[in-house]
């Protein structure tokens, strides 16, 4: 660790997505004032007055408070998305790299499929059946995640595979299931710790998109991308309302993407960021 | 050549059977009657099953699916629960906001990332590679429906010289549609922009390393004559793969710029069929869409295939 402040990626990226997930996290505990009070007296009022330090919208709600919320509510939407892709994609990419064969084939063919449906057209597909909500959002998101995370651990594994220690572990009758466990898993969770930090970047983006869109999260519920949808009506009087939650939207994205390409740099250095 | 054109012609027809037949299956056997999710709690029991048996809800499931394919093979998408007019017509009509929109977008994203990529690898950790390191970093990072609303409210709300949204239709001038689709294809092109910067920057960085280039530097081609006639076309390849798998995201990033500056696209579309419940609207564009991309990656594939004639033999 003594090393990373001669990494000013990985740094400003730990830094970014630390602050983030605290306030996210604070948001459970404590926030200027509730996110839903409303207060039409103080409606619309700009960012730096007495009481609401980032404004206040339409409804004279606080908007810091908002963001604050919409952190929580888009991380851990975010996390849970991606987590379940990861697990998921993770399992299918060691369990065929272990059978290869025609699995091997079917599975890429199905990757490259699921590929092509994006997660905000499946949320709409899932929403009109399951009706729009967190539940639908994350499953969009899950099921787009594990091609991402089947290919990378499937490339990754074979090349474990091809080793002289696991062919020596074959040799000496390890199964194929310890053989994973024990030397494929650890040798590419680098790889995958990287790809879940970048993954994650791209999970808020599509949440805030689908909240944007009104398929993510319902009201009142916070969320940084209904902020923005609902900022729509207020463009001339109150353009801090679209400001505020892109720039929240584009940092977190920010930091979770440099922490991934600073984390690579460390974890993996033989892998070049594209 | 002729033999892997056929595999992967043969590949692709199989890879949209399968697409046709998840999202098919995807919106028929969720939980909930299509019929009754169509018409709302309203309906009476009569009008439901007057629906179900115009929808052909009636039928086993797989006699569906084949009417569906067979009627998609000869460009009957069935018709159109709330407007009541052809799909297909629907969306072909748009399509002419969308497809030009995704272009533009494409065409601007390498207009910008290109020189910035090519600049930057020329000046390889220098002041200007930082800066365009730095400029990929937050133009990945900004969501493309949040640039559009910010263009919104700098050129159109304070500025007042670009409509804030709304398209006049073509019939109105190619000009006057080519100015509606200006702002939004930006917003589109800029995450774009940023992912490519770094394919071009890092491509040309490898190729300049290259034998070639510095035999043309040794032939006596000055260092930008050799970067850009020799070094950038070979490094083009990486650059147009990535093209083909950000397609995906620019047509996530297309259903939500057209939400943000009102364009009638297929995004919107898709978006109103959800909210009027229109079933067969929704899995027609999703399989239109679904298809685009993977005939996309298909002909990115092609493209290999032109430009780098090594790989005509291999696989």
């Amino acid at each position: 660790m003594t090393g990373i402040f001669r990494r000013p990626v990985l740094l400003i990226g730990l830094v970014v997505t630390l602050a983030l997930v605290g306030v996210a996290l604070l948001s459970l505990v404590w926030t200027p004032s509730l996110p839903s009070k409303m207060n039409i007296v103080q409606r619309l009022k700009p960012p730096l007055g007495p009481g609401a330090l980032l404004g206040t919208d339409q409804f004279g709600r606080d908007v810091a408070s908002m963001l604050m919320v919409g952190a929580w509510n888009s991380l851990s939407t975010s996390f849970l998305a991606v987590a379940i892709g990861a697990t998921v994609g993770s399992a299918v990419g060691v369990i065929v790299a272990m059978r290869r064969g025609w699995l091997e084939l079917i599975v890429m063919r199905g990757c490259d499929i699921i590929f092509a449906v994006p997660p905000i057209l499946s949320a709409m597909m899932l929403g009109a059946f399951l009706g729009s909500g967190r539940f639908t959002a994350i499953i969009a998101i899950a099921v787009f995640m594990v091609p991402v995370f089947a290919r990378l651990t499937l490339a990754g594994a074979k090349q474990i595979w091809a080793r002289d220690y696991v062919t020596a572990a074959v040799g000496i009758g390890r199964s194929k299931a310890t053989i994973t466990l024990v030397h494929i898993l650890p040798n590419i969770s680098n790889q995958i710790i990287v790809q879940v930090t970048i993954q994650l970047g791209l999970a808020i983006l599509t949440e805030a998109g689908l909240s944007f869109l009104g398929l993510g999260m319902p009201p009142p519920a916070p969320t940084w991308g209904r902020m923005l949808a609902d900022s729509q009506t207020f463009f001339g009087q109150a353009p801090w309302l679209a400001i505020l939650p892109g720039m929240a939207i584009a940092l977190a994205v920010l930091g979770l993407n440099m922490l991934g390409d600073g984390l690579r740099d460390m974890l993996d250095p033989k892998t070049k960021a594209a | 050549m002729i033999s892997i054109l056929i595999r992967r012609l043969v590949s692709l027809i199989v890879t949209l059977i399968v697409v046709s037949l998840l999202i098919f299956t995807v919106m028929n056997l969720l939980p909930g009657d299509p019929a009754a999710i169509m018409l709302g709690t309203s309906a009476t029991p009569e009008t439901l099953a007057a629906l179900r048996t115009q929808m052909g809800l009636d039928e086993p499931l797989i006699v569906r699916y084949l009417a569906w394919l067979s009627g998609v093979l000869q460009g009957d998408l069935g018709q159109s629960y709330t407007y009541g007019v052809p799909v297909a017509g629907l969306i072909v009509e748009r399509l002419a906001v969308t497809l030009p929109l995704a272009l533009m977008a494409v065409v601007m994203s390498v207009a910008i990332a290109v020189p910035l990529g090519v600049a930057a690898a020329r000046r390889h950790n220098g002041l200007f590679d930082y800066i365009a390191g730095a400029f990929s970093y937050v133009s990945i990072a900004v969501p493309a429906f949040w640039v559009g609303l910010l263009l919104i409210i700098a050129f159109s709300t304070k500025l007042g010289w670009m409509p804030a949204g709304g398209f006049p239709g073509w019939n109105a001038g190619f000009w006057a549609g080519l100015a509606a689709l200006f702002m939004p294809a930006i917003a589109l092109a800029l995450p774009q922009a940023g992912v490519l910067t770094r394919v071009a920057r890092s491509a040309v960085l490898d190729v300049m390393g290259e034998e070639f280039v510095r035999t043309a530097r040794a032939k006596g081609l000055s260092d930008k004559a050799a970067v850009w006639r020799h070094a950038l076309p070979n490094a083009l390849i990486p650059v147009v793969t990535m093209i083909g798998l950000q397609f995906t995201f620019l047509i996530a990033g297309a259903v939500l710029v057209e939400n943000v500056f009102n364009l009638p696209g297929l995004g919107r579309l898709a978006l109103q069929a959800l909210s009027q419940r229109d079933i067969i609207v929704m899995q027609d564009v999703v399989l239109f869409f679904s298809a685009l991309v993977i005939v996309m990656n298909f002909l990115v594939d092609l493209a290999y295939l032109v430009i780098d004639p090594r790989l005509r033999v291999a696989t």
